[in-house]
């Protein structure tokens, strides 16, 4: 489409004579031919635009800007090209808006910081106010049936629990496989490398059946919910919603709930056999531990309360990861990239917490030594 | 190309999805230069044959030729630099959310062409105030404005790279009586000023009867007829009597030929 493809520009007393196509394609000579003239030409020197090429806005403008934004100034043949210089000098002659610009220095990186830390604190609140709210929904609605999203919730127990089965007991299954290896090795040393089905039974009832559960649903049915969400939120479906007379929360919130609530401990238990399986495995075939003498001693040694110990963080877990991720989900704004930082956020509080009330509950539960 | 060569040319176009045929043995010609309005019920694949003639979905049969060349088979470089011809406004704007109203503009300016930022943001500038928004909102977000203002903020992306051709997809719906005939007004001075062909789908009547220069109807799955309006008034066909003849479009015809002169079929 490029034919021509230079703009000349010749000067002769007080006329300058324009030539060539004065298109997109070449506006990047155009801004520099522009600058180089703009100082030496005289006010009223007319502009010879009669043996011009093609011309598009992005050349017409340039074109005006020799002239000094003075139309009259400009000679031209062809109707249409008049048309079009009329309406790209209609259009520059628009009042110009004020730029914003940002301010960069060391006050900013202080009031950044500021931003930053009143954030953390505002998004402590707003946590904390949701699960209140979570909580009052749970209660208005434990009474009375109609209002139990059964439908719903059913869907997102097959998303967030049934769909992740397989990738939880994966997962468990070689992490389990890993800390048994570590144990046989370093045990070996100490003759005591039978202890290592002690080492896979209390971590995996204890602690990783449920922390490694927790973290795979944080990074998988968390950030489903913000997005979910999120988008609803940016196509004002979150307000149609309330202009139905609907609560959000009951809509969107109690079921996703609910779902983690039932999934959540059943993929724990699911991690915690996987996680034993897998440790099992390994001592079957490195430690000349037979599976039943596996079991015995497993069943010999541990106490189901480590069992429980586990299990009693699951629904914690499950109910903090829900709420984190549909309370990010309700603070997204209009745009996609809204919903991107709001989706990585929620993973990134989720696990943080998950954690954080792990270690807080590793230490209570041994200061009442369970 | 010779000038009287139609700029799109569609033959036996059929698109269809699963066993859902939306166009069936279709033909339309667009010529250089004029505003041609798609008009037809609701479901009648006015987008679909859009989105057919800018490739953005396969047919099912039929050839579409844009610039003369065959849509379907084009390789993707020369797809690349067609598709730098057209501009395309969306039904609902389509403008990225994260980018602000001149970043919109600009990105196709940034992408195709080496260019300083500052000439990039000077004539997004340019294509905002021509679009007719006024440029304070050049700093905005897409979701800080309102309908109208993100039509004109679509418009102004579209005509980013000075197409040849500007596919519209209901510019006036949702906008007011007022912004919806100003919106008109700027279609036909783009149009004048810049030479365009505008491919221009709608269901406004009082824009059918102030900017269009053609009338294309699709009905029964191809297009019945495509002509001045005084011919599609005319056709014997009921849906057409019904669009044409009923209150809304009797009232649209009424105040055309009230208040302005009929316009010149094409340039």
């Amino acid at each position: 489409m490029s034919e021509a493809g230079s703009a000349q520009l010749v000067e002769d007393g007080s006329r300058l004579s324009i030539r060539g196509d004065w298109t997109l394609e070449h506006v990047a000579r155009l801004a520099t031919l522009c600058a180089n003239l703009r100082g030496r030409i005289a006010a009223d020197s007319r502009i010879d635009a009669r043996a011009i090429g093609r011309i598009d806005t992005a050349g017409a403008s340039f074109l005006l800007d020799l002239a000094g934004a003075d139309l009259a100034r400009i000679d031209v043949d062809r109707a249409s090209t008049r048309k079009l210089i009329a309406a790209v000098s209609r259009a520059e002659n628009a009042p110009p808006a004020k730029r914003r610009r940002k301010d960069r220095g060391f006050i900013a990186i202080l009031a950044n910081v500021g931003q930053a830390l009143g954030d953390i604190w505002n998004d402590a609140i707003a946590l904390v106010g949701f699960i209140g709210l979570i909580l009052a929904a749970f209660a208005r609605s434990a009474l009375d049936p109609r209002r139990w999203r059964v439908t719903s919730t059913v869907a997102h127990i097959e998303q967030t629990g049934l769909n992740a089965l397989p990738i939880v007991a994966l997962l468990c299954f070689l992490v389990g496989a890993v800390v048994a290896f570590l144990g046989a090795t370093v045990l070996k040393d100490f003759g005591a490398s039978i202890y290592t089905v002690e080492l896979v039974g209390y971590s995996f009832l204890r602690e990783f059946g449920v922390l490694l559960t927790a973290i795979m649903v944080a990074g998988r049915s968390g950030s489903a919910f913000t997005a979910q969400i999120g988008s609803m939120k940016a196509r004002e479906e979150v307000d149609a919603i309330r202009t139905l007379g609907l609560q959000p929360v009951d809509v969107l919130v109690m079921p996703r709930v609910l779902a983690l609530l039932v999934s959540m401990p059943i993929l724990t238990l699911i991690g915690m056999l996987a996680g034993i399986i897998g440790g099992a495995a390994v001592c079957v075939i490195t430690l000349d531990v037979s599976p039943l003498m596996f079991i015995t001693r497993l069943h010999e040694t541990t106490g189901v309360r480590h069992f429980w110990v586990g299990m009693s963080k699951a629904p914690v877990f499950a109910f903090l990861i829900a709420a984190i991720g549909c309370l990010e989900g309700f603070k997204v704004s209009g745009s996609a990239e809204s919903v991107g930082m709001h989706t990585t956020s929620s993973v990134v509080q989720s696990i943080f917490v998950v954690i954080l009330i792990d270690a807080l509950a590793a230490i209570f539960f041994m200061e009442i030594n369970l | 190309m010779s000038a009287e060569e139609p700029i799109i040319r569609i033959r036996g176009l059929r698109n269809q999805f699963g066993d859902f045929v939306v166009h069936e043995n279709l033909d339309l010609d667009v010529r250089r230069g004029e505003i041609i309005g798609v008009v037809g019920g609701s479901g009648s694949g006015k987008s679909v044959l859009m989105r057919a003639i800018i490739g953005l979905g396969k047919p099912a049969a039929g050839s579409i030729l844009l610039f003369g060349e065959e849509v379907a088979t084009m390789s993707d470089a020369r797809r690349a630099s067609v598709e730098q011809r057209c501009g395309v406004l969306f039904q609902n704007g389509a403008l990225f959310s994260s980018l602000t109203v001149a970043e919109n503009v600009g990105v196709a300016l940034t992408e195709h062409h080496d260019l300083d930022a500052e000439i990039v943001h000077r004539l997004a500038l340019l294509k905002i105030a021509l679009a007719g928004l006024p440029l304070d909102a050049a700093d905005k977000f897409p979701s800080q404005l309102s309908g109208g203002m993100v039509k004109r903020a679509a418009l102004a992306r579209s005509l980013a790279l000075d197409p040849e051709i500007l596919f519209l997809d209901e510019p006036t719906a949702g906008l007011d009586p007022i912004g919806a005939a100003a919106f008109d007004q700027l279609i036909l001075t783009l149009r004048d000023s810049l030479g365009l062909t505008v491919f221009l789908i709608t269901h406004d009547l009082d824009t059918l009867y102030t900017i269009c220069d053609r009338v294309a109807v699709l009905a029964k799955k191809r297009i019945l007829v495509a002509d001045t309006l005084d011919v599609v008034e005319q056709v014997d066909e009921p849906w057409i009597q019904e669009y044409f003849q009923g209150p809304r479009g009797r009232a649209a015809r009424r105040a055309t030929q009230t208040h302005s002169t009929p316009l010149p079929a094409g340039p």
